[in-house]
């Protein structure tokens, strides 16, 4: 394969943008592993889907790894203690969510032992069935580890029901600041690239690419390094620019192919996994080892020691940073705190809230990190349009939301957004453009939702109307055939009591069927 | 974690290009400046004049209509400013001062304001002021000077200027002189072939250097090129429109220079002379009365160059890149209409595109 032949098999997706990526020096701090807390406060949904449900109570005894939450639907994640101690409540704590509306959970006071639950494990998870896989998976509530947090067995055996030729490892991390699967690859590439072979044995494909981001040069390094004996995982280095860890641009990029609008990979037979999600994956089938950490990117200017920290799962944002040394006060002072990157993260409103499967990273940006400024009316420059990466016309559907016309927004193609924030990004009149259509998306949800409620009353009141004529219809046919019975009876009288009586008895048993 | 910004939700992103519109129209005037002093040097102090009462008539009109609106006072994001540069270049230079004064008013209250402010105008407010006064005044706004720069004899001094500009000394006839596009059309009209029109009026005059007979701001054409090509490197507009309009003018006048130069201009003629590359890169590249994709913009300036040069030739005013900006103001809601980009996963005609299950390469 030559350059040139490289080269033009390299696709491109239009748009994008290339923020400052403030990956270093967090990047290059070696990883740390922060001790569970006193107190770990586990929310029971941490995943896309129904929450799960406690199947502990106040007071038990709870080891590390032991479930605590049962999966409820199709689409949900089992829930684990991340440390041995005392369940000390079930109820409400507050949410990892701009909101900071409370959500229900589990709080442990840990025992300071952090002891393991007897764990399940297996020497030799090729032998394995591709669905035990997905079982054991679903065991240990593995969800994605990229910020979406979908339930990974869904995505991993099969469950969108389509056939799987490639699997596709999202290793290009193109948020800004965050580096915890640039840590996360240097650290562990062996672990990731076994995970990735379980996974390929899962899925049924036929080889895996790993796509990683040309700013990670150590990574890329270290996972070549890894994949060497592996004929069927390769690494791919792919440019550096955001969203390309969107998966549609991903794939994009890897295969030169378009996920269909309104569609899922599995139609074209790829599947994508998040690299982190790979080495829980392998946690979870070679050990039985359920999900319970996570490796955490703590980073911002006003951050004492930033750097990536493996933490538990339900520990408080503050404790982490106070592991991480604290906050540092000069300069300005924070100005943000944020859970993910500074493109799709949320801002919380206070440090405690609890680090979830999904929590990439905890960044307390100060103001020139987040780079404020004053906003204005839109004037039609069509930066929005060329940074987005979709095609959309963000300038066009913001004029229709803000007018209230959300179906004319629609018909700018506001479904297709992916809400990556390009273009409220380059915005020179800093417009919240996402948040527009955030706005739009819901009202249009909304809509669709008040139109099926209007269906099924119609529907029902529709059933309850026919029922209702078939009653009054079968009730005259009824009176109809018991008069037309007590004339044939009479008339039947004259002749033979006993027929009369026989006749009758029908009539009655009809009616009473029909009434 | 003190104070109050923190906990102020605020939506993602949580980062900025640090991109403003200010900046944006500091670049524009920035770009514009060396054409600007040139045609100040050129033409003088009644030039001079006349710009500091067009962009005073901008920036009060525009206060006034904020007043009125009872919205936030927007006055320095720069943009009426730039609104009133705009207007003062295209004007004749000796042009009275309530010409720009009320060119002023017009383009702010009527080009701008009714419509909502910046934004929301559908058309280039500069050219719609610009376009009323030629109709309404066609003589003020046809009164052209010959160049009498700065310190060269006879040229007017500071108070002499003020009052030609104000109108208290009528302006000597020796100093005008036709544009060459004007004199052009005169000359055809009299049935006078253009080759011995344009020899008797002086070969220079279609000269690059930009000593000439014109608008305020629109005869250093390669100082305007200049700005242009900075716009351009600084990512302030993108290349499609002004190179477009400027094929739209050249490509039909070298095709019918060459069928019958005594009736048509060269192309050359015509990129040098009037207000050409003005319009290219600084008012028909205006973001607000411009379609927005590449392929609409491709379209629109087009039509602006071949607008001009049919107006031009055939038309009955000598020059016409304003109406065509305008006529193509009008149509940029239909070209953004059908130009639209392709969402992925979607064909261009918006449903998804079909599911391909293959070989991964």
């Amino acid at each position: 394969m030559g350059i040139l032949d490289r080269f033009l098999r390299t696709a491109r997706f239009s748009g994008g943008v290339h923020p400052d990526d403030h990956k270093r020096p967090a990047a290059d701090a070696p990883l740390r592993v922060m001790p569970p807390p006193a107190r770990l406060y586990v929310p029971l949904v941490q995943h896309i889907g129904s929450p799960a449900r406690a199947v502990v109570a106040v007071g038990d005894h709870v080891r590390k790894g032991q479930r605590i939450g049962e999966p409820q639907g199709a689409v949900s994640a089992a829930i684990h203690a991340p440390t041995s101690g005392r369940v000390i409540a079930i109820g409400d704590i507050v949410a990892p969510h701009p909101s900071g509306l409370p959500v229900r959970g589990i709080t442990i006071e840990s025992d300071g032992r952090d002891e393991w639950c007897e764990l399940e494990a297996c020497d030799d998870p090729f032998a394995l069935d591709p669905a035990e896989i997905g079982r054991r998976v679903a065991r240990a509530g593995v969800v994605g580890l990229g910020g979406a947090a979908f339930p990974s067995a869904v995505k991993l055996s099969g469950g969108l029901g389509a056939r799987v030729e490639l699997l596709i490892i999202n290793a290009s991390e193109c948020e800004p600041f965050l580096s915890c699967d640039d840590r996360l690859m240097r650290d562990r590439a062996a672990e990731a690239v076994d995970g990735i072979a379980i996974m390929l044995h899962a899925t049924g494909a036929r080889e895996a690419r790993i796509g990683i981001e040309d700013n990670k040069p150590e990574a890329i390094a270290v996972m070549r390094a890894a994949v060497a004996g592996h004929a069927r995982i390769r690494v791919e280095v792919i440019p550096t620019r955001y969203p390309m860890g969107s998966e549609k641009h991903l794939i994009l990029v890897l295969t030169g192919r378009e996920v269909p609008a309104e569609g899922r990979p599995s139609d074209i037979g790829v599947v994508v996994h998040n690299v982190g999600t790979a080495v829980a994956v392998r946690n979870a089938v070679r050990f039985g080892r359920p999900l319970v950490s996570r490796l955490v990117t703590v980073n911002g200017a006003c951050v004492r020691e930033p750097g990536n920290v493996e933490v538990p799962i339900g520990t408080l944002a503050g404790e982490v940073l106070a592991f991480c040394g604290g906050l540092r006060v000069d300069h300005g002072g924070p100005a943000r705190l944020l859970l993910g990157g500074p493109m799709t993260g949320m801002q919380v409103p206070t440090l405690e809230v609890p680090v979830i499967k999904g929590t990439g990273g905890i960044l307390v940006l100060d103001a020139a990190e987040v780079g404020e400024g004053d906003g204005g009316p839109c004037i039609r420059c069509g930066d929005c349009m060329r940074a987005c990466p979709v095609g959309l016309l963000p300038l066009e559907i913001a004029a229709r939301v803000r007018v209230g016309e959300v179906d004319k927004a629609a018909g700018f193609g506001l479904a297709d957004c992916i809400a990556c924030g390009c273009c409220a990004y380059v915005c020179p009149s800093r417009i919240p453009l996402v948040q527009y259509f955030h706005h739009a998306k819901g009202e249009l949800a909304a809509r669709t939702r008040g139109t099926q409620r209007n269906e099924t009353i119609r529907t029902l009141t529709r059933a309850k109307a026919e029922r209702l004529e078939r009653e009054e219809r079968d009730k005259a046919e009824a009176l109809a055939r018991r008069a037309a019975a007590s004339l044939a009876a009479a008339a039947a009288a004259k002749q033979s009591a006993p027929v009369t009586e026989k006749v009758a008895e029908d009539a009655n048993e009809e009616s009473g069927v029909c009434a | 974690m003190s104070g109050r910004d923190q906990f102020m939700p605020a939506p993602a992103p949580h980062a900025h290009a640090g991109t403003d519109v200010g900046r944006t129209m500091r670049r524009v005037q920035l770009a514009l400046l060396p054409a600007t002093l040139f045609g100040f040097w050129l033409f003088g102090w009644p030039a001079v004049h006349l710009f500091v009462i067009t962009v005073g008539a901008c920036l009060l009109t525009e206060a006034f209509c904020q007043r009125l609106r009872g919205c936030e006072s927007r006055l320095w994001d720069g943009s009426a400013l730039l609104t009133g540069w705009l207007l003062a270049l295209s004007l004749p230079p000796w042009a009275p001062g309530w010409i720009g004064a009320l060119g002023g008013v017009i383009a702010i209250a009527i080009g701008k304001q009714v419509y909502g402010g910046l934004g929301q105008n559908l058309f280039n407010p500069a050219m719609v002021a610009r376009v009323a006064l030629l109709v309404s005044f066609p003589v003020a706004m046809t009164h052209w000077v010959a160049p009498l720069p700065l310190g060269s004899a006879g040229a007017p001094g500071f108070m002499e200027g003020l009052h030609i500009t104000l109108g208290t000394l009528p302006v000597p006839d020796a100093v005008t002189s036709a544009s060459l596009l004007g004199h052009a059309k005169t000359e055809l009209s009299r049935g006078i072939d253009l080759a011995q029109a344009l020899d008797a009026a002086g070969g220079a005059l279609a000269a690059w250097h930009g000593v000439r007979a014109g608008s305020l701001g629109e005869t250093g054409a390669l100082l305007l090129l200049l700005g242009g090509l900075y716009l351009l490197a600084r990512g302030v507009i993108r290349w499609h429109i002004p190179v477009c309009v400027l094929a739209g003018v050249a490509l039909p006048a070298v095709v019918a220079h060459a069928i019958d130069p005594g009736h048509y201009l060269s192309a050359t003629t015509h990129l040098a002379s009037g207000a050409v590359v003005l319009g290219a890169f600084f008012i028909a590249t205006d973001y607000v009365t411009s379609p927005n994709t590449a392929s609409g913009q491709l379209l629109y300036g087009i039509g602006i160059g071949l607008l001009t040069w049919i107006i031009r030739s055939w038309g009955g005013y000598p020059e016409g890149i304003a109406f065509a900006v305008l006529l193509f103001n009008a149509l940029t809601p239909v070209i953004d209409r059908y130009c639209r980009p392709r969402i992925l996963g979607r064909t261009r005609r918006g449903a998804p595109i079909r599911a391909t299950q293959g070989s991964a390469e």
